[in-house]
Formats: C-alpha cells, structure tokens, sequence
C-alpha cells in the first residue's frame, strides 16, 4: 500500500494478508482516477442525470417552528433509490468499470447500500451480489425485492447476529475467494483502507454542495451541522464540507436503542472503546476481552458496532460532538417532521432529527440548523406502523 | 520447550500440524481430543482462540468458534487449557487468533502471558506485515515466533518481506478463500512450495482445504515442512457433538491416517 490510511491512530487496513494485493490494486485505481479528467465528467454527468444532484438544501419552517431554531434540510433523500447512497455507488461502481470489472458484490444492512449497488449493477451491466443479514432482509423487505428486480442476486447471511456486521463479514469472506475478478463496493466510510478515504470522497459532494447553499441561501454559514451515524458515510460527507470552519458546530448521532444505559444500542463513539474490526481500528463495541457485542437499533442501516475512523479522530478531537437517539425519541421525529413538513424521513435519518427535537428550548431562535436528511423513509413504513399504528 | 527448529530436523518428510479451537465444543472434550491428537502422531499443534466475527474462516470453523464461546472459553481459559496440553506433552503449540483479542488483553501481556504458558508463535489472520511492527518486537521480546501468511496471489518482493519478518514457519495458504474442507486439493501448491522454497529459508507449512490423506501426501511429495489442516477435523467434532469418546476417537483415527500418508 502507498499510504498507511491513517486517521490519527485510526483506521490502518488489518486483514488477511489475501486481500492485500486487491486493496493495493483499489488504492492505485482510486488515486488514479480520483482526479482524472475524463472520469470526474463522467461521474458528474451519472450525479446530475441519473443520480439527480445537486438536493436541494430546504428551510423546514414549520417543523423549525416546533424546534424554536432555524432547520434547513439537507435533501439526500431526493436521490435515486432514496438515499445519499447512490453518491458512493456511482463512485466506486464507475471506479471498477474504469479498472475494467464485471463483478460486484456489496454488503448491506438497511438495503439502502444494497439496492444503490443493485442499480448502479444494472446500470453498467455488472453481475451483482448483495450479502444481508436474515434478520435485515426480514426488516427491510421491499429493498430486497428492488435489489432483485434490478437483478441483483441477494445472499441471505445467517451467522452471527444475521444484521450489517455479518453482512460485512461474509461479503469480506466471498472476496477473499475471489479477489481475482471481484470489486467489493463497501458501504460506508469504514473497513479497510482505502475505504474510509474513497467513501468520504465520494460522499463529500454532500458537504460541498450544503456548504455553497447555505452561503448563498441564507447567507451564511450554519451554526451546527447534524447527521446520523452508523458507519458514518452521510456524516462524514457533510461534515467535511464545514470541518475547516471552526465555528462550525458538528454533531453526529449514534443509534441509542432501547437506551444506552441498558446496553442495548449501537451507540458505538458514545459508548465504545477502540479496538479492531472489519480491517480498521475503531470505536467499537465490545465485551471485557474484545468480542464484539450484539447492538439494538430500530433502524438496520445504523445497527453496527464499530465506525469510521474519522469519526474516531473528530471524537478525539474535540472537532465534533456524538450523542445517541434512542428508539422512541427517534418514532417521535419520524412522525413530526411527516405531519409537519410532508417529509418522509428514513429511520436512520430521523435520528438526527430526534437530536433537533431534544435541542428544543435550549438553542437561540436565530441559531442556524443544516440537517442532512440522509435517506426517505418508505422502506420504513412497515416497521413504524408495528410501533405506531395510524388509525 | 521444544521448538519447530527440532521438530523439523527430526522428521523425515512434512510435520503434521493438526489445527483445533480452542474450547470446542467445550474446555474438557476439547482437551481430551487434543491429547488423542498428539498421542496418535500430531508434531505442532495449531490452537484457535475464538473470535467473534472470525473473517478469514469459513462456516465450520465459524460455527466451532460459536460452540466454544457458547461453552465459555474466554482468553483467559485459554492460558489454562495450553498450560494443560503442555503437561500431556511438550509439543511445539502455534497460536492462532484475530488482533482484536490481543489488542484488548494488552499485546506485550498478551505475548508474555501466552509464551510462559508455552506457545511457540503466534499468527493473526488479521494482521499483515504491513502493520506488524505493532506485534512483531513485543512477540519477539517474549520470545515468541511470529508467523504470517503467504498465499497463491502474493508476489516475489512481498514474499521475501514476508519472510524477513517470519520466524518458525510461513504458513501457506493453499488457495484463495477462507478456511474449508474442498474436495480438490489447489494446483498451485507445488509450484507455491517451489518459488517460497527459492525465496527463502524459513521453512513452509501449507494450510487450507487440505482435508484428505491424498492431500496431505501430495503436499508433503511438493516438498513442504509441514500440512496444516484445520476445518476438516473440526468437522469430525462437529459430526459427533454430544458423544465426547467419539469426538475423540474420530480424529486421532483421522491424524493416524493423515501420518501414514506423509
């Protein structure tokens, strides 16, 4: 490897000696392309036309009206396949097509990564396998049957705790199989690197474009920028847009389950220590001798124990603050951002919405609020009603 | 203690290094087949600590590892269940485990800890030369082998850092994938053994899908120190659960076999 992939002490690339020489190979393509010519064209012809950037940054009035500060919405969920995922599956997918591969395999845990892998698949005309979790792919069904009518070939992944972090496993499991003629197009700002670098690239379009609409929307910068975190890729894309202004507040938000108190969450940068998995170090949750734990979360895209090594280093930081939502707050937000704005949000992504609700009463009314509304919610639909049934 | 130097001087062909987690499918049974292992012709031992999420290892060896934590081997235990083994018999012992286990115990305890129970060397499957010198001086200074993995895809400038930072053996992985029985042994093992064999001194054990006395006879005639075979003889365990003599005595009928043939 050229680069030691380091985020402080965070991140490095600890696997089988196996997949070395395909992250070797993944690491050379990327700083290759990354800034080629042809390649950034093509990319942004796929963002504009197919994957529909730039969203639009929206002044959420009435639920601000409720929060008593002022909310903007960053709309990812506006994309193609309804999530900030398609960003990152343009990237790498156009990335493997440019080193010249037909195969593609992803891991998925709400099926957003999954289904976004599935269309870029058809797309460029690449056979496709998404690993998920028996646990996910029973929660999160109607992306199942998108991944399939897109003609992606899911495999269901039933060891473990059958969620992400299994996914994960057996998706790094088929590659060490067949690194010769497979790209492993990873989800999140996390794993291995060069991962956490190229996915914060790729999804750094997200803070780019936030940045330049608030400037010429409201006029200036936000005072805090707010994202959920699970892997952490929607985050780490918008907050890389304002990480260089340091008047900036950043806040991610972890998934707290039941509560963070009772040990069932995924709240891994609130409740974690470091330690090693999935080829990076990381936060991570974990027992006294360093199994890893089973998390709770109500949203599967944000039902991981570990997270990006960046996160690590703005934890460390000082850069950016983590807090956890805990399942019941997040139902709460979920609902009152779709009465009040007409917004669907996805369960992930109202985490960071539940964070603006707790806030209410306790910022100035002039405080300026970019929320990034990383994914819609339809695919939540079912899991909600089971919680909150609508007469 | 005896060392893999020894071992490998005093055989004639490939050293037989049967490969067991550690625990399964609980701290007794396994120990006892262990003993029956030895007994009935193993030279090294390879000991697994089980790991949660073990992602160079395939279904059987996954499912062995849950058998053992469901059981209630913990590191700890694990010191223990060596310093047990040793006492049958002073065999060499590589341990194998994910850095995550060692991170959190502590790595120079770790080393030391284990190397005073009497381990050999110690390999991480997730841990490549690249960042092995967070491992490589404090397992030396414990006096502790360090052994990485060479496998079908690594080229010749990899090969000759790998080796340099290897002591006790290079273990060789066989084919591309996680550990499993296959039914065909790889095509690349005589060729693999051969451009290792140019390459360096340390000598070389091939592990993965070797799961037949053939097989073992074909790698053992490709010129290799030793076999390592893993998933098949935890298969054995997993085919006669609930039946500790059979456990035990399915897999030294198994290494029985396997040392004929090499």
């Amino acid at each position: 490897m050229k680069e030691k992939g380091r985020f402080g002490d965070y991140g490095g690339f600890y696997v089988p000696e196996v997949l070395i020489p395909v992250l070797e190979e993944l690491e050379e393509a990327y700083y290759k392309y990354y800034k080629d010519e042809r390649f950034l064209a093509d990319l942004d012809n796929y963002y504009r036309h197919y994957g529909g950037r730039p969203t639009p940054l929206y002044f959420a009035s009435r639920f601000s009206e409720y929060c008593g500060f002022k909310v903007y919405i960053k709309r990812e969920d506006l994309m193609h396949g309804g999530a900030h995922k398609v960003n990152n599956t343009l990237g790498q997918g156009l990335l493997a097509k440019y080193m010249g591969k037909t195969k593609i395999i992803a891991e998925t845990g709400a099926g957003q990564h999954g289904l976004a892998t599935a269309m870029i698949g058809a797309l460029f005309g690449m056979e496709t396998k998404i690993f998920m979790g028996v646990v996910d792919i029973e929660r999160q069904s109607v992306n199942v049957h998108k991944m399939k009518l897109c003609g992606a070939e899911v495999v269901p992944v039933e060891c473990g705790t059958g969620t992400l972090k299994d996914a994960i496993n057996d998706a790094l499991r088929y590659w060490t199989a067949h690194v010769e003629d497979t790209f492993y197009l990873f989800g999140s700002a996390c794993g291995p690197h060069p991962y956490p670098t190229i996915v914060k690239h790729f999804q750094s379009c997200i803070g780019k474009e936030a940045r330049e609409q608030s400037l010429e929307q409201i006029g200036r910068l936000p005072d805090m920028v707010v994202a959920c975190v699970g892997g952490g890729s929607n985050a780490i894309g918008i907050f890389s847009g304002f990480v260089d202004d340091k008047d900036v507040r950043l806040v991610g938000v972890e998934a707290g389950g039941k509560s963070v108190a009772s040990g069932n969450h995924a709240a891994t940068l609130v409740a974690g220590r470091v330690g090693i998995l999935h080829g990076a170090k990381a936060y991570l949750l974990q027992d006294e001798e360093g199994q890893v734990t089973e998390t709770e979360s109500i949203s599967a895209g944000l039902d991981y124990p570990s997270v990006g090594p960046e996160h690590c280093l703005l934890k460390d930081s000082g850069r950016a603050e983590y807090v956890a939502a805990e399942d019941d707050k997040v139902l709460d937000a979920f609902e009152l951002l779709t009465k009040k704005e007409g917004i669907i949000p996805a369960l992930e992504s109202s985490h960071a919405l539940a964070y603006l609700m707790s806030q209410k009463g306790k910022l100035p009314a002039e405080t300026v609020v970019v929320v990034n509304l990383s994914g819609r919610g339809d695919k939540d639909v079912g899991i909600v009603e089971k919680y909150r049934p609508v007469n | 203690m005896k060392s893999y130097k020894e071992v490998f001087s005093e055989i004639d062909g490939a050293a037989l290094i049967p490969f067991f987690v550690i625990g399964d499918p609980d701290f007794d049974t396994s120990l006892e087949i262990i003993k029956g292992a030895i007994d009935a012709g193993a030279d090294i031992l390879e000991l697994g600590i089980p790991f949660s999420d073990p992602i160079a290892d395939g279904p059987t060896i996954q499912k062995a590892d849950i058998r053992a934590l469901d059981n209630g081997i913990t590191v700890v235990k694990s010191l223990e269940f060596i310093k047990k083994v040793k006492a049958h018999k002073d065999i060499p012992i590589g341990l194998l485990m994910y850095y995550n286990l060692v991170y959190q115990y502590g790595t120079e305890k770790f080393f030391k800890d284990f190397h005073d129970a009497g381990v050999n060397s110690v390999l991480i499957a997730d841990l490549s030369i690249d960042d092995a010198d967070e491992v490589v001086g404090p397992a030396k200074a414990a006096g502790l082998d360090t052994v990485f993995m060479v496998t079908p895809i690594t080229d010749e400038e990899r090969i000759k850092r790998i080796a340099s930072k290897t002591s006790g053996f290079i273990y060789t992985v066989s084919l591309l994938g996680v550990t499993g029985s296959r039914n065909e042994l790889s095509g690349r093992i005589e060729e693999l053994v051969a451009k290792l064999k140019g390459l360096t001194d340390v000598p070389i054990c091939v592990g993965f899908g070797i799961s037949k006395p053939e097989h073992a006879a074909a790698v053992a005639a490709a010129g290799a120190d030793g076999v390592i075979i893993g998933s098949k003889i935890v298969s054995l365990i997993e085919a006669n659960l609930g039946d500790k003599e059979k456990c035990v005595e399915s897999v030294s009928v198994f290494i029985s076999e396997i040392k004929k043939a090499i």
